[in-house]
């Protein structure tokens, strides 16, 4: 009787353990499929638009009258990288400095007291910075276009990239901080002990040691700039056109689904152009992010 | 027996925060010797090491008293040029840290700043400094590979090597051999006493043996006051202490 009631026990928590590792797997699992399952959806519900047009047509080809069945992205893929690459190139330097003098210059509270002004920047929820982009940046934007004598609404390729900076700057911010902190003391010592100076130290050598985690900070950038949507949707213009100038009007991919899905699906093949719109981002995205992540493991082997 | 002195320490106390980390420092460093300060764990020992170049500015909650005199001038007067001063001291650290560089260009790194830029210059400088640290046999073949590819003795070797090519007065170092195994310390404390020849090396540690191997003068240090200070001899044999004493003979607990 004894021995059996031992080996139930046993039994039960082989089981257990078994089961456990079960669930867990399972959740992995899931979470592993997920992009791909994505991915799929997009391309069979986008399929529909390449059984009529070539891929080079839909990519290139800038006229866009879904009515008469022409769907030409470029402007909206132009619109997009536009927005993306000049707020990254706002934020990049910015976040770069002042990750720079918050680990390396500054007392020990100043961090401490940014540390949550981050944190609130990061969790304003997008819509209200696309009001304080109608607000302030739209007639900022229009003023400062007077004086390079270009006339605009403020509605711009510009104001979207100015608003998208603000918006991507906690997240690039919060890991460069990281990256600074986590460099030894050591590595400072040996340099300054070598006689360089404190520039000369972050320069040659925190930086280049910070180097794969600054990369990896941009690629978040770039991919959170990429697809972020309402914020963007507001200040930007929406007019269908290959901006010649960052004071112009444009129509970034995601305004585009967001604005349009739902609206006219009786227009045949829109939904389907809707769904490719979101493959070019699920692509583009995933592209940036390998990218990066290639350019670090180079690196690492390098130093 | 000991003759000059290279750094005279006077009246020299560092609190970090409200914490005393070192009590009413006075002594002199003797010129061409090698120093050890010895000491148990959290005595000040690696501080006190730091405060002689003034890394301690690195750390913002440091705050320094007295004087610290190299060649007549106060290194904690904080009117001085310290990057001059530092070039001076050669750091070597408790585990190795290279630069995220090339072999070659961690022992360029502190000449290339002072402005040497002529190639064949650097070059030469790099296969003498690696020859001093005898490692260029081991390396002159993958001199542009990353230095963080050589094994942490190799790395520590180099590291000397990078200290030594800023031509320093002085060698600081902090535990050197406390990452390395038994025949990497060795060839450590072998180069020391090789270069104790042409330089004053000031070491840290807490291993006695290695003290009684390497020392010419030894301060102790306990609880952030110097306890004891003189010449190997003296410490070893006859110390005066009871706390230095009991060190020596290892009953200290």
């Amino acid at each position: 009787m004894r021995s059996f009631s031992i080996l139930n026990f046993k039994v039960r928590r082989t089981l257990r353990e078994n089961l456990s590792a079960f669930w867990m797997k399972c959740c992995y699992l899931l979470i592993l499929a997920m992009p791909f399952i994505l991915l799929i959806g997009l391309l069979l519900k986008s399929s529909l638009l390449f059984g009529e047009h070539s891929l080079m047509e839909l990519i290139f080809s800038s006229e866009w009258k879904p009515l008469s069945g022409k769907f030409g992205f470029f402007p909206f893929i132009i619109s997009s990288l536009w927005v993306t690459f000049i707020s990254i190139a706002i934020a990049a330097p910015v976040c770069l400095l002042t990750a720079i003098y918050l680990t390396q210059y500054a007392k020990r509270f100043v961090l401490k007291i940014m540390q949550p002004v981050i944190d609130i920047l990061a969790g304003i929820p997008s819509v209200i910075y696309g009001v304080w982009g109608i607000i302030i940046i739209v007639p900022f934007v229009s003023k400062v276009a007077g004086w390079f004598n270009v006339s605009s609404s403020g509605y711009s390729i510009l104001t979207g990239a100015i608003v998208l900076a603000v918006m991507i700057i906690p997240f690039v911010l919060n890991i460069l901080i990281e990256v600074y902190k986590t460099i030894p003391i050591e590595l400072s010592e040996a340099s300054l002990s070598l006689g360089a100076t404190k520039w000369e130290t972050i320069k040659k050598v925190l930086t280049r040691k910070a180097y794969p985690g600054i990369i990896s900070s941009f690629g978040l950038g770039v991919s959170r700039a990429f697809g972020e949507t309402i914020a963007v949707l507001m200040v930007v213009g929406n007019v269908v056109q290959i901006p010649s100038g960052i004071f112009q009007a444009g129509y970034p991919l995601p305004a585009l689904i967001a604005n349009n899905y739902g609206e006219m699906l009786s227009i045949p093949l829109y939904d389907s152009a809707l769904m490719f719109a979101a493959l070019i981002l699920f692509v583009v995205v995933t592209f940036f992010n390998m990218g990066s992540r290639y350019i670090i493991m180079h690196y690492e082997k390098k130093i | 027996m000991i003759n000059g002195s290279i750094i005279n320490i006077e009246g020299l106390n560092l609190h970090i925060g409200n914490k005393h980390i070192l009590k009413d420092i006075n002594v002199k460093i003797p010129e061409k010797k090698l120093t050890v300060i010895l000491g148990p764990s959290g005595c000040g020992k690696t501080t006190l090491l730091k405060s002689l170049n003034r890394l301690t500015d690195l750390y913002p909650e440091v705050k320094t008293q007295g004087k610290i005199f190299n060649g007549g001038i106060d290194i904690l007067n904080p009117k001085i040029e310290i990057t001059e001063l530092r070039k001076k001291m050669g750091l070597l650290a408790q585990s190795p840290y290279p630069l995220p560089m090339s072999i070659y260009d961690n022992i360029t790194y502190g000449l290339r700043i002072s402005g040497r830029r002529k190639k064949r210059y650097l070059s030469k400088r790099v296969e003498y400094y690696l020859r001093q640290v005898s490692l260029w046999e081991e390396v002159k073949d993958r001199l542009k590979d990353p230095a963080s590819a050589l094994s942490i003795g190799q790395q520590q070797r180099l590291c000397l090597a990078r200290g030594l090519s800023v031509d320093p007065d002085i060698i600081l170092a902090d535990e050197p051999t406390s990452a390395l195994d038994p025949v990497s310390s060795r060839e450590i404390e072998e180069l020391f006493l090789k270069l104790k020849q042409r330089y004053t090396i000031v070491m840290v540690t807490h291993i006695l043996r290695q003290a009684r191997r390497v020392a010419d003068y030894v301060i102790f240090m306990y609880l952030g006051e110097i306890v004891e200070h003189g010449t190997a001899e003296q410490i070893f044999e006859n110390p005066q202490n009871q706390i230095t004493k009991a060190y020596i003979k290892g009953t200290y607990s």
